[in-house]
């Protein structure tokens, strides 16, 4: 489009005016540095509290919380995932690329979705509107605020995949979790550019009269396999 | 037909507006309800924070620091977002930004748009003036679905519809999605807008949105909702555009930190919302693959210039300055008369219009404070009020009917009189005088006649004593040092101010 640069400079001159001097760069940078930070970045909890905290947060939203020992990774994960897919009535699953083979139980339909030219189909939304729900992996998660962090790509996914159908299923390691939002920026930063989402509870609204009701627009049920 | 977009709705000033609501005991109770729910909730998970305080310290740095180098922070957004396959556009008016919206909507020949509930387009007045130029805008937040399809206006920015109980939206609700079986269960509602919605959300091509934060370093946009519209609206069309004013913008990634803490839980009392989104640009695969960022100034630049209300642009819009305060407690949203309402639309909406509208707006405020205590950007709304009021006055007294108007002679009457003890005096005599004529028979006054009538309207006063505080510490100075002379102890007057007598 034919870019209005009449606006952009009368804008950018208005502010200038209004500010006074323009700093150098290095100034800038060096007052942002100076900013005060004195809130808590670091988590103090061991991790088995760390991970009670988050199973609690979670199922204050409503969401499902099961645990697997880490030991039986493998397995263990499978079968969990067959309980819970049978427990919701789901057959026909979709899955982003990158998700371990291991984990996918006989039994159920499992699309490969392949949005990003990868294997698999690219399901429209109305295709994955008939989805009984997605399986995914999560990039971190936060225990202090009951928070999975999605990140398009492997294990997760494009973002569609887990907005349209109704169930989410999503696994969850140990190491993944952290305690406070701080730490989970910055394990972000590095791919800070990739679509990122962050999921706390199923989709819920308060507009009426603020009583919180679940499931408005994004998946109504979720359920996260907490593993270790 | 064109009609000018209305960038405000202000056509009466805050006393008059309020009073129509006042009398509205249903939205007035509606109000008291969901303000002292949120409220509750928000005292409950900042309260659990140890350190709420430094969050609000870094939140208000933070803001402040972007808004000191904005130029830079803005040319900044602009280069990453295009780098990143991201269109910026620059609209100097709300004129412009529609204009630029419906350009770009054009293009793509759709006569219908998804929306997310932004309150920047509301300033612009965008709804209206697409529908104006053959283009329907579908609200997809529940509670803008609520106020488009009941004809309203937003009353709250985080709870548009709170002035509204479940019966009302089940009335909306029957009548313009036709259903007239709907039940009256908040989850009936819900039920009714997810089936009413979802067509349009797999249909539709463009999306138009607002966003909370934008990104200097990487050019990404931050858009925290609730309900999963907004992912719909961001995720599934092939266009999306996004109209943001230029405050929003935050130097980096990583402070979002901060305001994906205080902002949830300020605004609905929510360790975290549902859905945050944060994208940069355009990616592959996923998401529109078409993206435009309209930046708005509307007046918003030479905020900036005055150093003492530069700090409303720090603003994050989560709400908690209106569910604290004790004025929107009774009136509500609709008496503001402003896109934005509470605190900081007092303060907020004058300024968007340079002081020539919404000028009773600094007024609706009994400067208690409660908006700055919660403000997780620490914006001092009082000291911005005062020296709001301060810029009504002068530029009343600049033209000759504000200076000879009754509150300008008003004033400088009792500037000239609390000048002066002797004045003070003379006036408290003249006073006592006077008031005979309106003392009732129970020795209180019920009514005081003209210009000063307001002040009875609500309440009855006691008469003027026949003494004043002054004359009898000077009555009183003069029997001690009597007393002390018929003693022989001797003493000096300490009392200031001698008494004229009467
Ligand atoms: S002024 Fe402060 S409390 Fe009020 S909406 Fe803005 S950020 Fe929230």
């Amino acid at each position: 489009m034919e870019s209005n640069f009449g606006a952009r400079n009368a804008i950018l001159g208005a502010i200038r005016s209004a500010l006074g001097e323009t700093q150098s760069a290095e100034r800038i940078a060096a007052e942002y540095a100076a900013l005060p930070r004195g809130y808590k970045r670091h988590g103090t909890l061991p991790e088995q509290e760390r991970l009670r905290l988050f199973q609690h947060r979670l199922e204050e939203y409503g969401a499902g919380v099961r645990r697997v020992a880490s030991d039986a990774i493998g397995d263990g994960i499978r079968d969990e995932i067959a309980g819970r897919l049978a427990a919701r009535g789901c057959k026909r699953l979709v899955i982003p690329y990158g998700l371990p083979k291991g984990w996918l139980p006989a039994g159920f339909d499992f699309e490969p979705y392949g949005g990003n030219g990868e294997t698999g189909v690219s399901l429209g939304p109305t295709a994955l509107n008939r989805m009984d729900g997605v399986l995914t992996g999560c990039t971190v998660a936060i225990a202090e605020t009951g928070s999975i962090v999605l990140q398009s790509g492997e294990q997760q996914g494009a973002r569609a995949l887990t907005l349209a159908p109704d169930y989410h299923l999503c696994v969850v390691f140990a190491e993944q979790v952290v305690e406070t939002v701080p730490e989970s920026f910055a394990r972000l930063d590095a791919t800070s550019c990739l679509p990122t989402t962050f999921v706390s509870g199923p989709s819920a609204t308060a507009d009426i009269e603020m009583t919180r009701i679940k499931g408005v627009h994004g998946p109504r049920f979720l359920d996260v396999l907490l593993v270790g | 037909m064109k009609p000018t977009p209305s960038s405000h709705w202000q056509d009466r000033d805050f006393p008059a507006a309020a009073r129509e609501v006042l009398e509205d005991s249903q939205t007035r109770s509606n109000v008291r309800h969901a303000t002292n729910v949120i409220q509750a909730k928000r005292d409950a998970v900042t309260g659990e924070l140890p350190d709420w305080e430094p969050l609000r310290d870094a939140g208000a740095a933070i803001r402040a620091h972007s808004l000191a180098h904005l130029d830079y922070y803005l040319v900044q957004f602009e280069q990453a977002c295009t780098r990143a396959g991201g269109q910026v556009h620059w609209a100097r008016d709300a004129a412009e930004a529609n204009q630029i919206i419906l350009g770009l909507i054009q293009r793509h020949h759709v006569d219908e748009v998804l929306k997310i509930k932004t309150m920047t387009s509301e300033e612009v007045g965008l709804n209206p003036y697409l529908e104006a130029n053959g283009i329907r805008a579908h609200e997809t937040d529940l509670a803008e679905l609520i106020v488009q399809l009941g004809k309203d206006k937003p009353s709250h920015f985080v709870v548009p519809a709170l002035h509204k109980n479940r019966m009302q939206v089940r009335e909306i609700f029957q009548r313009e999605m036709h259903l007239p079986e709907l039940g009256e269960r908040p989850e009936d509602l819900a039920a009714a807008a997810r089936s009413y919605l979802r067509e349009k959300f797999f249909r539709l091509k463009v999306a138009v949105s607002g966003a909370n934060f934008l990104i200097a370093e990487n050019g990404a946009v931050c858009i925290v909702e609730s309900e999963g519209n907004g992912r719909m609206c961001l995720t599934l069309p092939d266009v999306l555009i996004s109209l943001v004013g230029i405050e929003k913008v935050l130097p980096r990634f990583r402070d979002l930190e901060v305001f994906l803490q205080t902002l949830p839980r300020s605004a609905t009392g929510e360790r975290m919302n549902p859905y945050n989104s944060i994208w940069t640009g355009v990616q592959q695969g996923d998401g529109p693959q078409e993206f435009h960022v309209v930046l708005l100034d509307n007046r918003r630049s030479p905020i900036l210039g005055d150093a003492e209300s530069r700090q409303t642009l720090q603003c994050i819009r989560c709400g908690a300055c209106l569910n604290a305060c004790p004025v929107y407690h009774q009136t509500g949203g609709h008496a503001y008369e402003s896109v934005y309402a509470g605190p900081i639309g007092a303060i907020l909406t004058p300024q968007l219009h340079s002081m020539e509208e919404g000028r009773s707006l600094p007024y609706a405020s009994s400067l208690c404070g409660a908006c700055y205590e919660v403000c997780p950007v620490k914006i001092n709304i009082p000291e911005v009020l005062i020296h709001l009021r301060g810029k009504v006055v002068e530029e009343d007294q600049k033209t000759l009917s504000g200076r000879f108007g009754m509150w300008n002679l008003g004033m400088q009457t009792a500037a000239f009189l609390f000048a002066s003890a002797s004045r003070l005096s003379l006036a408290q005599s003249l006073g006592r005088v006077a008031q005979k004529l309106v003392v009732n028979k129970e020795g209180m006054i019920e009514h005081l006649p003209l210009l000063l009538s307001g002040w009875t309207q609500t309440r009855d006063l006691r008469p003027l004593p026949e003494q004043s505080f002054r004359e009898w510490w000077a009555e009183r100075t003069l029997q001690t040092d009597a007393a002390r002379t018929d003693s022989g102890a001797g003493g000096q007057a300490t009392g200031r101010g001698s008494s004229h007598g009467e």
